[in-house]
């Protein structure tokens, strides 16, 4: 039993922390968002120089060949600075379908060593997400049909764009034609797939949920350090201290639910998808708790566009229902709390759980 | 990261879970907060020490069995799953022992942990005051110098389980004149000591859990002092990390009250059915206990790396004891009118347990620093908020 990241982890954590602390400024972030694509070529490549594109493709592919714990530090990291969507489908969630599915080995040669050096952006299509993000600079979309998985290329589908509050997200409908030639998986073992994909989708967004978390909370710490007010600063008044303590407990005990998930399904733990779930619910509470006692303590300035507060906040909402809203991921968690032959006490934690199949909720 | 047993750590759990299903009492035990179920519950502890269960952290030769952190959180897993009595010594054990074992001279580490294993000594804090409760530095009660000895004057109040226990530990102002942290010192003393008279406190179930302590011309040797003279202060604050951090309360614990509270839902179909929302209540509680438990597990195993408790160890206490008032509540909301009826009465159908748990809880965001207090620390401490 060891419940620590090892040196390695972590250095490599610290190493692309500092990177974005330089490369992901807000402002820089603000600009990009603010162009039709809403990505940038630059930063994509700087992201592919730190290795973060080759994280898990198979080193016969051209990547590093990490794990679901190695992804699961980054993420923090990718939360707190804001990074958009496109990185995690496509370096995450589709090198997973890539390397699993059976399909014929050149189509694998075909994507996973451009993905690994940055040069090919996939979108993924999940059917518990209603759009796909970032359909329209992909070179490659994965969408499901019937737990089957296809592979498209932009030109084979017709996409509609749709806004959303965070500024970051680029979010498309889209309208396509399944056929025997786009089909690169059949429903046997796509729909495992797809179950892989949703559990690892929810594990990073549950990642960068908590990294939302933490950098709203330091956003609000600062603001209530430096706003005086009666002759003082804010952050002295105990009511503002404990909206901001209160969001260090829920981010402080979310953490280890979230690294214990990451294990779970980097192991295939029989109860894996009722711990990703319980992560993805407790690191969306803390984020929503902590967008809004983080506005609540920056006064008006809380209520800005101009305030970075808003960019972090804004990502905090929009992916705390992606990937299985909290009414998805609580059905699954009570499934297995509340079934009959449930297995939840002292001792149950981390082996020998049995998993209940998720009756009654089906994709599509 | 290796979230697996070892076979080391599954053996010694086979061996607890073996041992507790033979000695665990088939009775449970009357309240330790009486008379006869003190002497109940410290013939147990007495019954746990002969196989070195009482303290399994501690080293053999004090009578424990020297196992690391992940063991005990093994030990109390088989524990509170076996449904074994409450620990009467649990501020002993928990509390004094690792300050003891850190700042204690070797003399009294001999003299103190052994008798502490065996229950031959059961162990009372003494920090409160009338006038120092969650501002402990206002502590008044003083101790003298007189030779080789201390005598000590004041009076100490909400003294848990010292209306029976033996032996008392607080801080004490040793130097005349001094304030707030500076000049308090950390005394250990026998509750029978000539000069000492306690008042039982009947808590809110009616029992004397609790005790003031008064001291007149108290004298008790110089050589029970843990620490230098004046260092009292530091010392209680390591005390008090103990106590917040990690070995207060096991997880384990408000995992079995988690496994419980799910079958009380099943047993209620009717009520589930009426009001969904405690379906979802019993989810929450079942998350909050695991997220108690992985979070114990990780703290654990950092300090086994060479890691340290800091402020963070603030947020344990909110975290459980929060915890530990939804899942009481929640059991009341299921059991409804009958949620008000004591354990003895004929009707209450063996659900009196979760009425004790209700109550329990209400003094959990008070105990071991208020919850409010626990806030201001993360917020000075953890997040560097200005005072
Ligand atoms: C079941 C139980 C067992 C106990 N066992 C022991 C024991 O064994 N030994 C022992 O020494 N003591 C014990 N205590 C006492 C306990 O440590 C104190 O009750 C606690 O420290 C609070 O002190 P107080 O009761 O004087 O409340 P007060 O300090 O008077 O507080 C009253 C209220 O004011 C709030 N408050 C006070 N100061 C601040 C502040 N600065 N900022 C914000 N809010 C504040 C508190 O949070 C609380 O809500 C026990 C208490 C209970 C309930």
């Amino acid at each position: 039993m060891d419940f620590t990241f090892d040196d390695q982890q972590l250095a490599f954590r610290d190493a692309i922390r500092k990177f974005l602390m330089v490369e992901a400024a807000p402002e820089m972030l603000r600009e990009v968002w603010e162009t039709h694509s809403g990505r940038s070529a630059e930063l994509r490549g700087k992201l592919a120089d730190q290795g973060l594109t080759a994280l898990s493709v198979p080193e016969e592919f051209g990547g590093i060949g990490q794990t679901d714990l190695d992804w699961i530090l980054v993420h923090q990291e990718l939360g707190y600075y804001a990074i958009p969507d496109s990185l995690t489908d496509t370096a995450y969630l589709a090198v997973y379908l890539l390397n699993n599915m059976p399909c014929d080995l050149a189509f694998k040669r075909q994507w996973l060593p451009r993905i690994a050096e940055g040069r090919a952006r996939v979108a993924v299509g999940h059917p518990l997400n209603p759009l796909v993000s970032d359909a329209e600079m992909a070179d490659l979309l994965l969408l499901w049909h019937d737990d089957e998985v296809h592979a498209l290329t932009r030109e084979q589908v017709k996409l509609t764009a749709n806004a959303s509050i965070d500024m970051s997200r680029r979010l498309f409908r889209v309208e396509w034609t399944p056929s025997r030639d786009t089909r690169v998986c059949p429903a046997s073992p796509g729909r495992e797939l797809w179950d892989g994909v949703l559990n690892r989708g929810a594990l990073a967004l549950s990642a960068q949920l908590l990294g939302l978390t933490h950098r709203m909370l330091d956003l609000g710490v600062d603001h209530a350090a430096q706003r005086k007010q009666f002759g003082k600063p804010v952050g002295s008044f105990q009511a503002v201290k404990h909206h901001l303590a209160d969001v260090a407990v829920k981010a402080e005990f979310a953490e280890p639910v979230i690294h214990r998930a990451a294990y779970a399904v980097a192991n295939e733990w029989p109860q894996r998808a009722t711990f990703v779930s319980q992560a993805k619910l407790m690191a969306g509470e803390a984020a929503r708790l902590s967008a809004r006692h983080s506005i609540q303590v920056h006064g008006a300035m809380g209520y800005t566009w101009e305030a970075d507060l808003q960019m972090f906040v804004k990502r905090a909402w929009a992916l705390d229902s992606a990937y299985g809203d909290s009414i998805f991921h609580k059905q699954r968690v009570a499934g297995q709390v509340l079934g009959v032959d449930a297995r939840l006490g002292p001792g149950e934690s981390f082996a020998g759980g049995i998993e209940r199949p998720m009756k009654g909720i089906q994709y599509g | 990261m290796r979230l697996e047993y070892t076979d080391k750590q599954n053996r010694f759990r086979a061996e607890v879970r073996e041992w507790l299903r033979e000695h665990v009492p088939r009775e449970p035990l009357k309240s330790f907060d009486t008379e006869e179920g003190f002497a109940q519950h410290r013939a147990w502890e007495r019954t746990l020490s002969t196989a070195g269960y009482s303290a399994v952290t501690w080293p053999k030769d004090m009578g424990g069995r020297g196992t690391d952190l992940v063991e005990w959180l093994i030990f109390e897993e088989e524990y509170w799953s076996a449904g074994a009595p409450l620990r009467v010594n649990q501020n002993g054990i928990f509390l004094l022992a690792p300050t003891l074992m850190e700042y204690g001279t070797e003399i009294q580490k001999r003299m103190i942990l052994p008798r502490m294993a065996t229950g031959e000594d059961v162990w009372a804090q003494a920090w409160s005051e009338p006038g120092a409760g969650s501002d402990m530095a206002a502590i008044r009660s003083k101790a003298v110098r007189d030779g080789d000895h201390y005598v000590i004057t004041g009076q100490k109040t909400w003294s848990t389980r010292a209306v029976f226990a033996d032996w008392a530990f607080g801080l004490f102002r040793t130097e005349e004149g001094s304030q707030r942290h500076h000049g308090l010192t950390f005394i250990l003393f026998p509750l029978n000591l000539p000069g000492i008279t306690r008042r039982p406190i009947r808590q809110l179930n009616g029992l004397p859990g609790f005790a003031e302590i008064f001291m007149d011309d108290v004298r008790v040797p110089v050589a029970y002092r843990l620490g230098e003279e004046g260092a009292g202060w530091n010392i209680a604050m390591a005390t008090a990390g103990f106590e917040r951090g990690l070995m207060l309360r096991s997880p384990a614990r408000f995992q079995q009250t988690a496994r419980l509270l799910a079958e009380l839902l099943r047993r209620h179909p009717d009520r589930a059915a009426a009001d969904p929302s405690l379906c979802d209540a019993v989810t929450q509680a079942w998350m909050g206990a695991e997220a108690y438990t992985l979070a114990t597990y990780r703290t654990a195993c950092r300090l086994a790396k060479g890691g340290h408790i800091g402020a963070e160890a603030s947020t344990n206490k909110i975290f459980w004891s929060e915890l530990d008032l939804q899942m009481h509540e929640t059991a009341m909301r299921i059991l409804g009118a009958r949620g008000e009826l004591m354990p003895e009465a004929p009707d209450a159908a063996g659900t009196g347990q979760w009425l004790d748990g209700f109550l329990f809880a209400q003094a959990g965001p008070i105990y071991a620093g208020t919850n409010e207090i626990q806030r201001n620390i993360i917020a000075e401490r953890m997040l560097g908020l200005p005072r």
